[in-house]
């Protein structure tokens, strides 16, 4: 069988007048950077009836070409993806094939726009990001990504191959490559090529994506609730607290992470338990949190705020509890037992490799969430408004978290988003 | 002032004690120690030569006497072998008796004898270091003023189409792993692909000569990706701060606006930059291993991991007080420059 070329046959229709339209599209970008630099942005003229509107000028004739030339490059991109999901790799090629292969993504992905924009002013906060073009991008980029992972990690449906399986003859070939000795039933292209081992990197891409949209949100997560916890108090009360918390921050930080995880994955330290009585200890913290938040948010109201707590507490605690026990034992060595949650009970196990990852990436991102947090604290309690709020009365729980870290919210909003990028390309 | 100084020098001591211990216990369980002798003995050595081996050493001896020996307060380890030849951890065969000290360690100033490189270990991790420190200087050097201004430009106006492009850049640049964009560097400007020869794609060479030639991409490739970073955090502090109602007041008294960023805006919204600018550094000391790989620059991420994949204690030990010492000051440096920024904040 002949290999794949990217594009097929409908490539080589459309390819010159992508690549026109795509050199056209950079130039008018960098033109209308360089003139948004230089002019300061559109400039409002008033109309003869009072009205204001800005005026075209050079800039925003830029801006409207960038705007359609911008259209016309999308929708060739969308071409050759509905093409490709029609026809497949016969006339799309290697792109078509992918594009088949995605097309239960592709699928749940317009159901999730077309239902979120048809309900948009129901949603909330949600539904507002429908009204920007950017959030809609950005939104699509994250879901789609997610909705490969489960497709792939829990219905097994986008990979083409078994993601272990070598295939001989299939070592480092090119994307495209049609499988040597293919059967019947078989799929017959490795359609990204394959790697040293002779494996489909296509299905391991889509398979790896499923290991990272678990891991990297909530670990991040994780180690914004440590960092978050253990920070604002260090940079609230200062004093004896911060020396305590930072010292074993900065040892956190000064430990090699290289070496941390060369350490963590030897098996004979796996067999002593330490990351399970680190995950014992780095779990704990989101249950502090919720439990200081829900208890300084509703002190007032103690007929509220004890059900709330027992509730919410008995709930993430339960999950903290299955999270940390493996048949029935928190940390099981061949010469002790910790007895922790019976297999009865127990939600859900943790693969010891998914837990060792997981923990050192909440170990070593804890301390520099703490950096941050307690930098942020350090400076915003000097404001007259956190005066006015000790003086007030008010708890230093109550200020920490729903004083200080309202106006701390925007550096570590991006901090975590960034953080889960850094997260996922570790 | 002196004695803030001096009780952070306290407070340095200690961690690097506490830090040092930590590693040295975790390199010296016994797997660790295995195969430590396996792959300086040899890779057949029965379980009995592997402990005899260890033993001669002085490897199985309590942890706390061998930490002791590192430090130099304990007397270091002296083997008597059977035909009457006396080793020891202070001195070789050949050294005559009455010149044979009895401690070796930190306090002597002796850090040791790498086994993988087979060198002193002080000069290694000097060579090595001066290697990365160049390598850093020369990224805070190109990342830090380019993601600050990145950052300001972007910030003082939010949601303007300037805003929308830079934050398109520093988004792009760092979302690109180093060696991805390392890769790209290459082949564009290093390789025959394109033809342009412009840069080396081996910074080997830098190390002793550092020239514009060969430093550039290994610089480039760091320095955007971090860039990324403190570009967006900057953004974000910024476009916080030109909210605030000072600057509104600024604005109504006539204060040009440029005025109104660098002298009122600015310095309130360095806190949070500031603090990941500092954070970046330890990050450069170890974390930039992917990128000496590429370019093949022996830096200190490289020794660390060939340190650390061949067990080898005592230059793992000295790697770890210099990351000790390095993140300590680049955090005292960052205490201080929040008293600095924020003259109402007290740092006890």
């Amino acid at each position: 069988m002949e290999p794949l070329t990217w594009t097929g046959s409908l490539g080589t229709i459309l390819d010159p007048v992508l690549y026109a339209v795509a050199a056209v599209f950079v130039i008018a970008l960098a033109i209308q950077i360089v003139l948004g630099i230089a002019s300061g942005g559109a400039r409002v003229v008033t109309n003869p009836d009072g009205t204001l509107s800005s005026a075209s000028g050079p800039y925003g004739m830029s801006t409207a070409a960038t705007k359609w030339i911008g259209l016309a490059l999308v929708v060739l991109v969308l071409t050759y993806i509905v093409m490709g999901a029609i026809t497949g790799p016969a006339m799309v090629g290697i792109i078509g094939g992918m594009s088949q292969q995605l097309l239960p993504v592709w699928i749940a992905l317009i159901v999730t726009f077309v239902v979120s924009i048809k309900f948009k002013r129901k949603l909330g906060l949600y539904g507002k990001l429908f009204d920007s073009t950017v959030g809609m991008i950005g939104f699509a980029l994250v879901m789609f990504w997610i909705f490969a992972g489960v497709m792939a990690g829990v219905f097994d449906m986008i990979s083409t191959h078994d993601s272990l399986t070598q295939v001989s003859g299939m070592k480092n070939k090119l994307p495209g490559t049609p499988l040597n000795g293919a059967e019947e039933g078989d799929y017959a292209w490795y359609l990204l090529g394959g790697d040293n081992l002779a494996r489909d990197v296509f299905s391991r891409l889509f398979k790896g994506a499923w290991v990272v949209v678990q891991i990297a949100p909530l670990a991040t997560l994780f180690a914004f609730m440590v960092g978050i916890t253990l920070g604002l108090p260090a940079g609230y009360y200062g004093g004896r607290l911060d020396t305590i918390l930072s010292f074993m921050a900065n040892l956190i930080l000064a430990f090699p992470v290289i070496l941390l995880f060369y350490l963590l994955v030897t098996p004979e330290i796996v067999a002593t338990g330490i990351p399970n009585y680190m995950a014992t200890v780095l779990f704990i913290f989101p249950l502090v949190f919720l439990a200081v938040l829900l208890n300084s948010r509703f002190y007032t109201q103690p007929s509220l705020r004890t059900p709330l707590l027992i509730v919410v507490l008995g709930i993430t605690g339960w999950i903290y509890l299955s999270l940390i026990s493996t048949n029935g034992s928190i940390v099981s060595t061949p010469t002790y037992n910790i007895p922790g949650l019976p297999g009865a009970i127990d939600l859900f196990n943790i693969e010891a490799g998914i837990l060792v990852v997981f923990v050192s990436v909440v170990f070593v991102n804890a301390p520099t969430v703490f950096r941050i947090v307690r930098g942020l604290a350090l400076d915003i309690k000097t404001r007259d408004y956190v005066a006015a709020a000790q003086t007030r009365g008010e708890g230093p729980w109550y200020i920490m978290l729903l004083a200080l870290l309202p106006t701390a919210r925007g550096p570590l909003i991006v901090d975590i988003c960034l953080r889960i990028g850094y997260t996922t390309i570790l | 002032m002196g004695l803030f100084i001096l009780r952070r020098l306290g407070v340095m001591l200690l961690t690097a004690l506490c830090l040092t211990f930590l590693v040295f216990f975790l390199t010296n369980l016994y797997p660790n120690l295995e195969k430590l002798a396996k792959t300086q003995g040899n890779f057949r050595m029965s379980d009995e030569a592997v402990a005899s081996w260890l033993g001669n050493r002085g490897y199985t001896d309590n942890t706390f006497l061998k930490y002791g020996r590192w430090l130099g307060v304990a007397p270091g380890w002296v083997t008597e072998s059977a035909d009457g030849v006396v080793t020891g951890q202070c001195f070789d065969e050949g050294t005559a008796e009455e010149e044979r000290p009895t401690f070796c360690g930190i306090v002597q100033g002796d850090w040791g004898y790498s086994l993988v490189f087979k060198d002193e270990v002080s000069s290694i991790v000097a060579v090595r270091l001066a290697a990365t420190g160049k390598l850093m200087g020369f990224v805070l050097l190109v990342m830090v003023p380019m993601a600050l201004l990145v950052g300001v430009l972007a910030g003082m106006r939010e949601g303007s189409g300037l805003d929308r492009s830079l934050s398109t850049f520093s988004i792009a640049t760092t979302a690109t792993p180093e060696y991805v964009s390392g890769v790209i560097f290459i082949a564009v400007f290093a390789s025959s692909a394109f033809g342009l020869k412009w840069f080396k794609g081996s910074a080997t060479q830098a190390i002793e000569n550092a020239t514009f030639e060969n430093f550039t991409l290994p610089v480039i490739t760091i320095a955007l990706y971090g860039m990324g970073y403190i570009a967006r955090m900057t953004r974000a502090s910024m476009t916080e701060v030109m909210t605030a109602q000072y600057i509104r007041t600024a604005r109504l008294k006539g204060v040009t606006f440029g005025n109104i960023v660098m002298k009122h805006a600015l310095r309130n919204a360095l806190i949070a930059p500031f603090t990941v600018i500092m954070l970046q550094i330890p990050w450069l000391l170890n974390g930039v291993v992917i990128v000496e790989t590429l370019f093949n620059y022996k830096g200190f991420g490289w020794l660390l991991v060939q340190a650390a994949s061949n067990n080898d204690i005592e230059l793992l030990l000295a790697v770890s007080v210099v990351s000790v010492v390095v993140v300590l000051i680049t955090q005292l440096i960052s205490d201080i420059g929040y008293v600095f920024l924020n003259p109402r904040i007290r740092i006890s």
